[in-house]
């Protein structure tokens, strides 16, 4: 349940970005989650609820953008979207895909109150 | 805020102590979070698209908005501490490994024959991470080699936040090596940084050759993989190639290393991967 500790860290990097824009209130926060970065959607939102509770984000509503991975394979060069990268490369079928998307977890950007 | 849960009720406090210490308890930068367990759902709205998950408390709030551009990394916070540890410890010349595994692979016991072996030729420091009691850190004290046990309470994997507070709590000597236990789970801990030169990841005969595609992060994430309990081979069905061949397919980096902690077969391999480690810093 590491998402909790994720949860809590976008609630306190929104409260310092609101902080430091003289905001009251975060109205809205976009996070983009890559479907490799290790995090479990489902869990964070469930851990989201408890972790805005008595701060700037209370009344805040989420956007999770999902980021599907993309790979890119280091003996031949293809690049291409990928379901797993611990498959072979569909072009050349080395093992050892390099993920160039899809591990993104970041806070891209919030809509606070004036 | 607190890196490991956050949460403020007993018992999921995290604890850092050494074997017949007083409780030392986790700074949590001084910040109180209070959470009640209410789950209601109720006049709230969920959406599950396939691409774009909302969760909605109040619908419309156009009124006086603006928009802050953040784009920052959610663990930027640990990694930045992370870094901080590693140029501590290669300040100090230690050579620090985040051992990660799955419960009763064998960890202790593999730090306990180890410390045992190499202790008058090279000096050890110990952080052992548990949900709960000092069980391994008396383990490790029998060696005679400083230990700190972190309790992480309800938390699921140590932070980097965590070993700098343990660190303060032992005296390492400069040139030796730093063994941080991670709490015995495949998954968690493989997000978090620790400030370790090298992560080596335990696997025990006892469990299932095709772990590393079950757990792919975790292979992914570290430099050596040790396959431990090799002395009960005969008695269970694990394949060793299979289990390398499933590990460099997510890993083609990863070394091996075969080995039982128990009856000491293959231990000079993993004794030699450490000396070279001593001689050669974190390259």
């Amino acid at each position: 349940m590491h998402e909790l500790s994720i949860a809590m860290s976008i609630v306190e990097i929104a409260e310092d970005y609101a902080l430091r824009g003289n905001a009251g209130k975060v109205l809205e926060m976009d996070i983009e989650v890559g479907d490799m970065s290790g995090v479990v959607i489902d869990a964070l939102e469930f851990a989201l609820q408890e972790a805005v509770r008595n701060t700037r984000c209370e009344q805040a509503t989420w956007k999770i953008i999902q980021v599907h991975p993309v790979a890119r394979c280091p003996a031949c060069g293809w690049e291409g979207a990928i379901d797993s990268p611990f498959t072979p490369c569909p072009d050349c079928g080395e093992y050892g895909l390099e993920i160039i998307r899809g591990k993104e977890l970041q806070l891209k950007s919030l809509v606070v109150d004036t | 805020m607190c890196d490991t849960c956050g949460c403020g009720q007993p018992g999921d406090e995290v604890i850092i102590r050494k074997p017949g210490e007083h409780n030392h308890a986790y700074v949590h930068d001084g910040v109180k979070h209070n959470h009640s367990h209410d789950h209601s759902h109720s006049g709230e709205e969920h959406t599950h698209a396939e691409h774009d998950h909302t969760h909605h408390h109040h619908p419309d709030h156009t009124h006086g908005a603006r928009e802050i551009v953040v784009e920052e990394n959610i663990l930027q916070k640990n990694d930045l501490l992370a870094e901080h540890n590693r140029g501590f410890f290669e300040a100090k010349g230690m050579v620090t490994l985040n051992l990660v595994s799955s419960p009763g692979s064998g960890k202790t016991t593999l730090l306990e024959k180890t410390i045992s072996a190499l202790n008058n030729r090279f000096t050890f420091a110990v952080i052992e991470g548990d949900q709960q009691t000092m069980n391994d850190a008396n383990r490790i004290n029998a060696t005679g080699a400083p230990v700190v046990q972190i309790n992480t309470g309800n938390g699921c994997h140590l932070d980097a936040s965590m070993i700098n507070s343990a660190v303060m709590h032992l005296d390492v000597p400069d040139k030796s090596f730093l063994m941080i236990e991670n709490v015995g789970n495949l998954v968690c801990p493989a997000l978090f940084d620790l400030g370790e030169a090298f992560r080596v990841v335990i696997i025990s005969v006892t469990e299932g050759d095709d772990k590393p595609v079950k757990y792919p992060t975790m292979f992914q994430t570290a430099d050596l993989c040790l396959i431990n309990k090799t002395d009960l081979l005969p008695y269970v069905d694990f394949d060793v190639e299979k289990a390398k061949e499933y590990a460099h397919r997510i890993n083609p980096q990863i070394s091996f290393i075969s080995l039982s902690a128990q009856t000491g077969e293959g231990m000079d391999e993993w004794f030699t991967w450490l000396e070279e480690k001593m001689v050669t810093g974190t390259d």
